[in-house]
């Protein structure tokens, strides 16, 4: 209970929302993250470079590449059963490191399997491939709801699937992570591999959305 | 590295095994969810082998490395009432040390 309790009458005029503050009190992880932070560098673990290069790194990533991917495996068959069968050595080949810290695995959606990825411990993402996680990926509501009622979050995010449709929820509970190959959308067999990449978001390649249809 | 595939003879079940996650209470940091413990689930893969993160979280190094599975379980089996289709699924990576073998679920096909 705060000590500001007392009878707050909202009989004054507010023609606008609450303002919310973000420069409010710093919370317990914040400082936990702060005082690591400073000590490593003061024990020269890494430098504050170091951390702004690994942080300019992490940050610049970002669906393009995970785009550039899907639509290269939708161009090239033999790409794609590599890319599912063995990511880390195929995208060695291409000079793109997935990192030491997890492993990518690579799930294709078809007409009868539609996969869903959801880390409900806490935020697991292929940020190798994606970069930063949307915000709604590490909500609880995401996380709690997608593995109950995967078919009911899908369509709130529009997809509708057919009953003749199975879903396999991937929870990313360990060390795995992984990227989504959406269904390739009809009319777009004249398209190259650039265009293909236009139609690939980044919620296509996490289950909760189909690539984006050139005809609409 | 971390991650290099076991051979099947390093570990205790193999793909198609059929599998219950421990029901036991854990403490402190550990990666295998509430809602799968207790539950009965099928080894679809052998993830590879990763250090504990039972111990990294508390500074230890992880070792031994501990073998890591892809346990397939049904939607069915997970939630009374489940209202998708009946072979709708959800795949989780669960540590050896979290699963025993479902012997009783083993004995019913085996009839």
């Amino acid at each position: 209970m705060s000590t500001h309790d007392h009878d707050h009458q909202h009989d004054h005029d507010h023609d606008h929302a609450p303002i919310s503050d973000q420069d409010g009190p710093i919370s317990r992880f914040e400082l936990l993250e702060t005082a690591i932070r400073e000590l490593l560098i003061e024990k020269e673990l890494f430098s504050a470079a170091d951390l702004h290069a690994q942080i300019d790194a992490t940050e610049s990533r970002n669906p393009a590449l995970g785009a550039d991917l899907v639509a290269k495996a939708w161009s090239n068959p033999e790409f794609k059963a590599n890319l599912i069968e063995d990511p880390r050595a195929t995208l060695g080949e291409m000079g793109i490191d997935v990192g030491a810290i997890a492993e990518l695995q690579v799930v294709e959606n078809t007409e009868n399997l539609h996969h869903v990825v959801v880390c409900t411990l806490c935020s697991c993402y292929p940020r190798m491939i994606l970069g930063v996680p949307p915000a709604w990926y590490k909500s609880t509501a995401y996380r709690s709801r997608v593995v109950k009622d995967p078919r009911g979050v899908l369509q709130e995010f529009g997809v509708d699937l057919a009953d003749t449709t199975k879903v396999r929820v991937l929870d990313s509970t360990a060390d795995l992570r992984f990227l989504v190959i959406p269904r390739r959308p009809p009319g777009t067999d004249e398209l190259d591999e650039a265009a293909l990449a236009e139609l690939v978001t980044r919620d296509s390649m996490i289950g909760t959305a189909e690539a984006l249809d050139p005809q609409s | 590295m971390t991650g290099a595939s076991p051979t099947l003879q390093d570990t205790r079940f193999g793909p198609g095994s059929l599998v219950r996650v421990s029901d036991r209470a854990s403490l402190g940091h550990c990666r295998t969810p509430v809602y799968l413990r207790g539950r009965s689930g099928t080894v679809v893969g052998i993830a590879g082998r990763f250090r504990d993160p039972e111990r990294l979280a508390y500074h230890k190094p992880g070792l031994p490395l501990q073998t890591l599975y892809r346990i397939r379980f049904a939607q069915r089996d997970l939630w009374p009432g489940y209202e998708g289709q009946a072979d709708d699924e959800i795949e989780a990576d669960i540590f050896e040390y979290w699963l025993e073998p479902d012997d009783e679920r083993q004995r019913e096909q085996g009839r």
